[in-house]
């Protein structure tokens, strides 16, 4: 197989990867690090700095019809950035210490842990946040449209938060992803924000983060730009033709076929990692 | 003058990292599509891990490859666009927190500023 024969499966592996990512909200970064290790051979160091690359041009792609909707929340954003931030540096700094083996051990840990994560039902919120709470001292609670009209909330739980987004950081830091399943599940579960909110403003936080392991991962040589290439431009059309789709269909079994993928690939990344083929 | 509405600075922002991303997609692009007319029939290697060479890896670098038109080097100059495209955005939003006089969110976004500084700095010897 030549350059080009390889950079044109990569870049539909990428789009396919990208598209699917959108429609099921799982995001395109979580298969593109295995797709690379284990079906192309890539070494999982390179696979990791592409997917990093295509997540923040993923992030920010989006980013733009996201906030016409006046779902996502700036200052909620910014202060937990401060946590994924400092956690994707403390992960980048990880990555060149722990083995490849087991980050992709970890790796397939995490991919298992999304697909559950996406796949339950979510528990009913319990009562409404006492007022002088970190959330209201931060001026976090504000309104969102919904189809009954502007509905306000609050927030809750901000320490809780802010712990659970250091961990996003450094998983999205050590392993190249945008984890948005973590981020998600600390603003809408722990923070109870609206769930709508809670994604919006994940997605506008996956850039920022991703781009503080970045320029630690480029730094070090793990950036390959022929490598990259097919990797981001796919990754980026697939996840913008997914958005155009998603507004029209969401499809329930589209996204247990997709957890299925990803469940085998997890699978498939731990027996590597613990039999040392990574 | 209008003022610096959350709305209105949530909507710059978006307009900001859009562009950020076409242009840096468009420099990966010329650079991916010189690279495959040049060295299309090159057999790819990624099994073993040895890491970029200098001149891919600093900034100085990578703008003075993508300055000769270097394939690898617009490529990866189309890439650090990208990374630098939060950036951006975060600095924007200090801007927009100062105007609104929200000392609390300048420092905030300060903080975070100052981290992806320190990560760029990797890049910037």
């Amino acid at each position: 197989m030549n350059s080009l024969e390889f950079s044109l499966l990569v870049w539909l592996g990428s789009l396919a990867a990208g598209f699917l990512g959108a429609l099921t909200g799982l995001g395109g970064g979580v298969v593109i690090v295995p797709l690379l290790a284990l079906w192309f051979g890539v070494d999982i160091r390179y696979a990791i700095g592409a997917s990093l690359v295509s997540v923040i041009a993923t992030s920010s792609g989006a980013a733009a019809a996201y906030v016409k909707e006046g779902y996502s929340n700036l200052r909620i954003g910014m202060f937990l950035e401060i946590a994924t931030t400092i956690g994707a540096l403390a992960g980048a700094f990880l990555a060149a210490r722990v083995s490849p083996s087991a980050i992709a051990v970890i790796f397939g840990v995490v991919l298992f842990y999304s697909a559950y994560l996406s796949n339950r039902s979510r528990p009913e919120r319990p009562e409404p946040a006492r007022p002088g709470s970190w959330g209201t001292l931060l001026r976090m609670d504000s309104s969102y449209p919904t189809a009954e009209g502007i509905a306000s909330y609050r927030v809750h739980n901000v320490p809780g938060g802010f712990g659970l987004m250091f961990v996003a950081g450094t998983l999205s830091g050590l392993l190249g992803i945008g984890s948005g399943a973590v981020k998600v599940l600390a603003m809408d579960q722990v923070m109870h924000i609206p769930f709508k909110v809670s994604t919006t403003t994940s997605n506008f936080m996956i850039g920022v983060t991703a781009a503080a392991s970045a320029g630690v991962y480029l730094g070090r040589g793990y950036i390959d730009p022929v490598l990259s290439m097919p990797v981001m431009l796919g990754v980026l059309a697939g996840s913008m033709l997914g958005a155009k789709v998603l507004t029209r269909a969401r499809s329930r079994i589209l996204r247990i076929v997709f957890s299925l993928v990803i469940l085998a690939l997890g699978a498939e990344l731990v027996f590597n990692g613990l039999t040392g083929r990574m | 003058m209008r003022a610096w509405t959350d709305d209105l600075v949530e909507r710059v922002i978006g307009t900001l990292l859009r562009w950020g991303v076409i242009l840096a997609a468009s420099v990966v692009l010329a650079g991916g599509a010189a690279y495959l007319v040049l060295y299309g029939s090159s057999i790819p290697d990624y099994r073993i891990f040895r890491g970029q060479p200098p001149d891919l890896r600093m900034a100085a670098g990578i703008a003075k490859e993508a300055l000769s038109l270097h394939p690898t080097g617009l490529i990866q100059f189309g890439l650090l666009m990208l990374i630098a495209t939060p950036v951006a955005r975060v600095a924007f939003s200090v801007v927009a927190f100062a105007l609104q006089r929200d000392r609390t969110y300048t420092v905030v976004t300060l903080i975070v500023f100052a981290v992806l500084m320190y990560s760029l700095g990797r890049v910037a010897p």
